[in-house]
């Protein structure tokens, strides 16, 4: 499966990562490379096999549905690159 | 002999002794990473915090309450959270982040008096073999015989150099597809990744949460032991983490494999594998088999599908995570244009943020993700992963007690020599080291020779789930039998 211009520019819109209109081809290219290179799973046999999901059956653990943690909102707030009265602030959402 | 070049029995000895401190042994690292900026190994430094450590460590000693990683200097991986240490997981879009919390692996290692020197390059995010994905540049090789600047490997490249170069005891590092078995082969140190889930992931930066486990990078196998039990345990932190007790690994070393059988899988043949490899291989089948043990060829058949099914499932999960770096919560948010909604700045931010090879995973991650496509790569991948690892489980139902393969497809190479090579191409580096990932299973790297230029080879063991102290018993066998003994000459 090769990948066209325009879904290079799809996929990056989906990634939220600005590529810019002359670097698409590259990237289409490089995508494509990697790509073919899957390909080689279509022949494997996979008829009835399931996903693996992990290496020794393991039970997802219970714990007392409480709050543990918390109180902290300085912390959270600490690395934040735009934090204002409490909260993170982002560019304007909602006209 | 300096301090700084002991390995980690030795200092425990020592310290408990009293022929040595802590302190004496973190200032003759500190000024070994001193002089030792060239290498680039040691990117966020913590002198303040290792020598107040230090202190603590020999007043527990002399107190008498010393476990075994108390007092013994240690370098940390970037990828790693440590509380208010810059742990930027060698990312751009990580600038400034100071975490509020530490991770659980490095808490272990201070709870037993460990003392922290520095934080430690890596391929950004941990994408990468050869450290140069960094955002503070690549890591320089130690081992030097020739004008050629060499890659320590990667992700885990500066754990590696640091090792090598005796700035540090140990270093801990992490490995989603072979990022500490390939470094610690082309540096001439070991580094084992344990089972899936003996490790808790909490805390550390997440590339791809089902494949990622930490462990330790080591200058002997016997430090590996004694530097993995403290890193081990079960964290209600990771769900992933196993509850089962953690055995003392380093009282498995017995040195006696009499009557185990290795296997030796046909498929790791590889077409064109380098005469040096293929010799190497034979020399430590021969090793294990004159210490007693019954060579077994094994059939491991879907091998050769481990590398494009790694190469779905590790940027797959990589997108998901990685979604979280918005420039909202922490890290870099770019600056913005007039107008600029609240998508332009993600797009923005990230697009700053990540590097070249990071942008690369997160769109075929997002790919291979979206509608439409998901069965055709993503499931199908996750179902090739599960008779691979099938492959693995017969072999150990069939009596096999450990799996001895080359740990890489070559030794070092020269820093620039993979830029205009195929993203593909770098991949292949992983090509013995990433099977072991998709099965979960614990693999280690061990120092076996030198190639003909001099740069040190290693060879991989494979072990049953769970079992790090039988495989490291085998790597303790295999790292007598070879002798490995060479150091990189001082040139920086």
């Amino acid at each position: 499966m090769s990948i066209d211009i325009d879904t290079a520019r799809k996929v990056a819109h989906l990634a939220r990562i600005a590529v810019a209109e002359e670097d698409l081809p590259e990237l289409a290219k490089d995508l494509s490379g990697i790509l073919t290179f899957m390909e080689q799973l279509n022949e494997v046999d996979v008829d009835g096999i399931e996903p693996m999901t992990s290496v020794t059956p393991m039970r997802l653990k219970r714990r007392v549905d409480a709050v543990t943690d918390g109180g902290y909102q300085d912390k959270i707030l600490s690395n934040a690159p735009d934090a204002r009265e409490g909260f993170f602030a982002v560019p304007k959402v909602v006209e | 002999m300096s301090l700084n070049t002991l390995t980690i029995s030795a200092a425990r000895d020592a310290l408990r002794a009293g022929e040595t401190t802590s302190v004496a042994l973190t200032e003759a690292c500190l000024s070994a990473i001193e002089g030792a900026g060239v290498l680039n190994a040691f990117v966020h430094k913590t002198p303040e915090i290792a020598l107040d450590q230090a202190r603590a460590a020999d007043a527990r000693i002399k107190a008498g309450d010393a476990p075994a990683m108390c007092g013994i200097p240690l370098g940390i991986k970037d990828l790693f959270c440590t509380k208010g240490v810059a742990s930027q997981a060698a990312s751009n879009i990580l600038e400034g982040f100071k975490p509020e919390y530490e991770s659980t692996v490095t808490q272990n290692l201070w709870d037993a008096g460990a003392v922290m020197l520095g934080k430690l390059s890596m391929d950004e995010f941990a994408m990468g073999s050869s450290n140069e994905t960094a955002c503070y540049g690549p890591v320089v090789n130690p081992w030097k015989v020739d004008d050629v600047q060499r890659t320590p490997g990667g992700s885990s490249g500066g754990s590696a150099a640091a090792v090598a170069a005796d700035l540090c005891l140990a270093a801990t590092g992490t490995d989603t597809g072979g990022s500490i078995r390939q470094p610690a082969a082309f540096t001439g140190i070991v580094g084992i990744k344990p089972t899936y889930g003996r490790v808790s992931r909490w805390g550390v930066v997440a590339f791809a949460s089902s494949l990622d486990q930490a462990g330790p990078m080591t200058k002997s196998v016997r430090d590996a032991a004694i530097m993995l039990g403290t890193m081990c345990s079960h964290d209600p932190k990771d769900s992933t983490s196993a509850d089962i007790p953690v055995p003392d690994f380093e009282a498995a070393l017995t040195g006696d494999i009499r009557g185990k059988k290795i296997g030796i899988p046909k498929e790791y043949r590889m077409d064109g594998m380098p005469a040096e490899i293929e010799k190497l291989w034979a020399e430590g089948t021969a090793m294990l088999k004159d210490a007693g043990a019954e060579i077994v060829d094994i059939s491991l058949p879907h091998t050769k599908y481990a590398l494009p099914a790694y190469y779905v499932v590790a940027p797959a999960e990589a997108s998901s995570n990685l979604a979280r770096y918005d420039g909202v919560r922490y890290g870099h948010r770019a600056k913005l244009g007039k107008g600029d909604g609240i998508t332009e700045m993600y797009e923005k931010t990230r697009a700053e943020g990540f590097g070249p090879e990071v942008q690369r995973r997160v769109m075929i991650g997002t790919y291979v993700l979206s509608a439409g496509f998901y069965d055709a790569y993503y499931n199908r991948a996750r179902k090739v992963r599960a008779l691979i690892k099938r492959d693995f489980d017969q072999a150990f139902a069939a009596g096999i007690d450990a799996i001895l393969t080359p740990a890489t497809p070559s030794s070092a190479f020269g820093l620039g020599e993979m830029a205009e090579a195929d993203p593909v191409e770098m991949y292949l580096n992983d090509v013995f080291t990433v099977t072991v990932n998709l099965a979960g299973l614990p693999g280690i790297s061990v120092p076996v020779g030198l190639d003909s230029k001099g740069l040190p080879l290693g060879l991989q063991l494979i072990g049953r789930p769970w079992e790090e102290g039988d495989l490291l018993n085998h790597a303790y066998v295999l790292e007598k039998a070879a002798g490995f003994a060479a150091k990189p000459s001082k040139w920086w």
